[in-house]
């Protein structure tokens, strides 16, 4: 391990260091020991609690001829889920766990662009990301193949066989926006050569894996009225009508060798280098085909690819993992917590609001635009003046990077005629935005 | 029947409010309805520079290329009566020193003898001769009465200077959206990303498309003017002085003072910014100028030789300036300690003849009216610098 080592765990697989966080004597087992069970989460409204807030917003509204924009019950839902999430993220003893969460969120995007999906974003880390980022691919997919969140967010509740009773009686009929996205960016990918007639097929097995808006369950349910009957071909193999053949579709899929490679190839550019090395995603490749698709495993892998630590650290911060590193090294406290999505907003990355299914990208040469850069800038400067007052940056300095720092930046902030211009110069720098 | 407000008619009024961005707040009232600015000049001002002994025969040979003309001549100095001579960049001031309204400080220090921005800039906030994590304006507001609810001054800008923390409940306002740094912050960064290969070119790029020339990221020209720049922010506290349940005690802060290197191209955009920012007070202040006093200040000085990089390094004695109608202005008040070699502090720095402090404390006595414990308790154990009088009218 190269003497920084310390802080390449902290940065390139955590959310950086915070102050009273000390840089780990030994990395791997500081990772290893995340990947343990899961630190008590404070319980949050489940989906049929975001559901239920929703319909009696839609009352109030029916009641009161409209409401305003941003009052009701789901917008304070998500204000809070929000500020849980951030909350969450500057205390957690399980940074890298974190990172992970975020990853599958990420991998498997939901957007709370309208309200239905607001109400339930947050029930949905909870139910179906989080859960899983340890245990097995399926059971995560499966997870959210069945959530309100994503049911809602790709058409997949209103999806009608057209041969069901429900699609016979006509007005409505198959959807296969979430059958797609499952095929292209969930599990196989286009490299796993699956057809129109593959998406069609797994439409139809997933009809009727809807959603109770206005009435209990207030959450999944599977309406058998408006499932396809009859056999269906997925990749060349036979599945018969009903909710568990959906499932071991679903199943098959997450197991699928293409699926593997997939996964392996996501989570190497996410954590190690924009351009995945081979032999690297073949590693984390080999270990999610031998054990079935663990991804605790997967994770154990990845912390043991020679190529995650040597510095200098190559992948650019995207602005989410730079707000919370910079945060972080400030030491904010809990009580602020409404700077880190505010921050996100400001960057390009507002919480859980990616533009489209295929999620928030991976790579330095989607975020590194001029102007982007510019706004960090401000941002930085910003926050330093806001929560830096009082600190010592030379020591905040030493928290964040510490042997990663360039001998430039600490000149710089030396010459610095000002606390805040001198943490603007870290938070700004080059290799505060690496890792 | 009186309208001076009575502690019922606090009780009562706790209605009057003001909005100060998207929230509504209280403010204690002063004495006589006056006005208090400080203003901190972060990273060191080079007094001799801002304000040039002109008649002190050691100046030329001391400072080179940072001797201005002077008055009279081509980009000459402002005349301040035949001996000291302002920038030209601060015509503002110097029209309101024409005025009567501006009192010009100079071979001034606080009493710490600290070269360091961070621990000088905390002494001459804290006001004590040891770092505290309040600061003397704070405390010296836990004096004024003040109803349940109100808070005693406003921090204007981003976060609330040292200068205001501590236990007196004070307001912040900052405008919305990010805040932008200055130019030369700006320059520094660039340098840092220039050598990256990934962040450099799309760095120099968001620099040009927002308006910098080519030379500017050589450090020697003024950039576009910042959003929230110091005068937006002076034009701010100054609406918001004038509102009748406005604040009466305000806090700003403007960077960009720490010149090492080519001083008089660095120095052009802070000084014409705070110019603008002194005129935007009087001007937002309106009638209310005739009762407010502006205070501004900063760590240190800088030494009195140029250095070999056409700047000024880390010094002492510097200068200071009250303004504002309260103001006996006019004058340069100065124990001109001169500059010759042997008159220099530790034969490097204007030697400091007036402690800041006992500037700071005649404006609390004389023009905020605390009573002599409130300002004891602003400046702990500074019985030595008692305050200075006659820095106000009437």
């Amino acid at each position: 391990m190269p003497p920084a080592a310390g802080h390449v765990a902290a940065i390139r697989f955590g959310l950086g260091p915070r102050p009273g966080e000390v840089p780990p004597a030994d990395p791997l087992a500081w990772l290893e020991a995340q990947l343990g069970p899961e630190a008590p989460l404070p319980p949050g409204p489940s989906a049929a609690d975001g559901l239920r807030a929703r319909q009696a917003d839609e009352e109030d509204r029916a009641a009161n001829g409209g409401m305003p924009p941003g009052r009701g019950r789901v917008p304070a839902l998500a204000r809070e889920e929000a500020l849980a999430w951030a909350r969450r993220r500057l205390a957690t003893p399980q940074p890298f766990r974190e990172r992970l969460v975020d990853f599958w969120m990420n991998h498997f995007t939901i957007s709370r662009r309208g309200p239905l999906v607001n109400a339930v974003a947050g029930a949905y880390e909870r139910e179906a990301i989080r859960p899983h980022v340890t245990g097995r691919f399926a059971d995560m997919l499966l997870a959210v193949a069945r959530h309100p969140a994503m049911l809602l967010y790709l058409d997949n509740a209103g999806s009608v066989g057209p041969a069901s009773p429900a699609g016979r009686r006509g007005g409505r009929g198959l959807n296969e926006n979430l059958a797609r996205e499952i095929l292209e960016l969930h599990t196989l990918s286009p490299a796993g050569g699956y057809t129109q007639a593959d998406v069609q097929a797994l439409a139809r097995l997933l009809t009727g894996w809807s959603v109770a808006l206005r009435a209990e369950p207030f959450g999944f349910v599977f309406r058998a009225a408006a499932h396809e009957p009859g056999e269906k071909r997925l990749l060349g193999r036979v599945f018969g009508p009903g909710e568990a053949e959906g499932e071991a579709a679903l199943r098959f899929l997450a197991t699928h060798p293409a699926t593997f490679r997939h996964l392996a190839t996501r989570l190497v550019r996410h954590f190690v280098a924009d351009t995945p090395p081979e032999a690297a995603v073949r590693a984390v490749e080999g270990r999610l085909r031998d054990t079935g698709g663990d991804l605790g495993e997967a994770a154990r892998a990845l912390i043991r690819l020679p190529g995650a630590w040597e510095p200098p650290l190559t992948k650019l911060r995207a602005p989410v993992d730079h707000v919370l590193a910079a945060c972080r090294a400030l030491g904010l406290p809990e009580e602020r917590a409404e700077a880190v999505p505010a921050g996100l907003a400001a960057l390009g990355q507002p919480l859980w609001r990616a533009p489209q299914p295929n999620g928030w990208p991976d790579t330095a040469a989607e975020w590194a635009a001029p102007e982007a850069l510019m706004r960090r800038v401000d941002w930085a400067y910003t926050l330093a003046g806001r929560f830096g007052a009082g600190a010592d940056p030379a020591a905040v300095a030493e928290l964040a990077l510490g042997p990663l720092i360039r001998p430039g930046t600490l000149a710089a902030m030396a010459r610095a005629g000002a606390v805040r211009d001198a943490l603007t110069l870290l938070l700004a720098s080059p290799e505060f935005m690496a890792r | 029947m009186s309208l001076r407000p009575t502690r019922r008619g606090f009780l009562l009024g706790l209605a009057a409010t003001v909005a100060v961005g998207r929230t509504r707040m209280a403010f204690a009232r002063l004495p006589g309805e006056r006005r208090l600015v400080v203003v901190i000049l972060r990273g060191a001002l080079d007094g001799l520079y801002a304000v040039q002994p002109y008649g002190d025969p050691a100046l030329a040979g001391l400072r080179g290329p940072l001797a201005l003309p002077e008055p009279g001549r081509e980009g000459g100095l402002l005349d301040m009566g035949g001996f000291f001579g302002l920038h030209p960049a601060l015509s503002a001031l110097h029209g309101m020193y024409a005025a009567g309204e501006a009192l010009v400080l100079h071979a001034v220090a606080a009493p710490h003898r600290s070269r360091s921005h961070f621990e000088a800039q905390d002494l001459l906030e804290g006001g004590a001769p040891e770092r505290l994590s309040s600061g003397w304006l704070n405390r010296a507001l836990a004096a004024v009465p003040n109803p349940p609810e109100a808070r005693a001054g406003l921090a204007v800008g981003t976060g609330v200077p040292l200068l205001l923390r501590g236990p007196t409940p004070v307001g912040a306002y900052a405008p919305p959206g990010l805040a932008r740094p200055s130019p030369e912050l700006l320059d520094r960064l660039a340098a840092l990303h220039a050598a990256d290969p990934r962040l450099g070119p799309a760095f120099a790029e968001g620099l040009r498309a927002r308006g910098f020339a080519e030379q500017a990221m050589g450090g020697t020209a003024a950039g576009p003017e910042q959003r929230g720049s110091f005068p937006d922010l002076a034009a701010a506290a100054a609406r918001l002085l004038a509102e009748p349940q406005g604040p009466r005690v305000a806090a700003l802060e403007l960077g960009g003072w720490d010149t090492h290197t080519g001083q008089a191209a660095r120095l052009q955009g802070p000084l014409r910014a705070l110019d603008a920012g002194l005129a935007a007070m009087r001007e937002g202040l309106g009638p209310h100028w005739a009762r407010t006093a502006v205070l501004v200040v900063t760590e240190f000085g800088r030494t009195a030789r140029v250095n070999g990089n056409n700047g000024t390094d880390h010094g002492t004695g510097g200068a200071a300036f009250l303004l504002g109608g309260a103001v006996a202005g006019g004058r340069v008040l100065a124990d001109w300690p001169g500059l010759d070699e042997a008159a220099l502090f530790e034969g490097r720095d204007l030697a400091p003849t007036l402690d800041l402090r006992r500037l700071a404390k005649g404006v609390l006595r004389d023009h905020l009216l605390l009573p002599p414990a409130a300002v004891a308790q602003a400046f702990p154990g500074s019985d030595a610098a008692p305050p200075l009088g006659g820095l106000l009218r009437g």
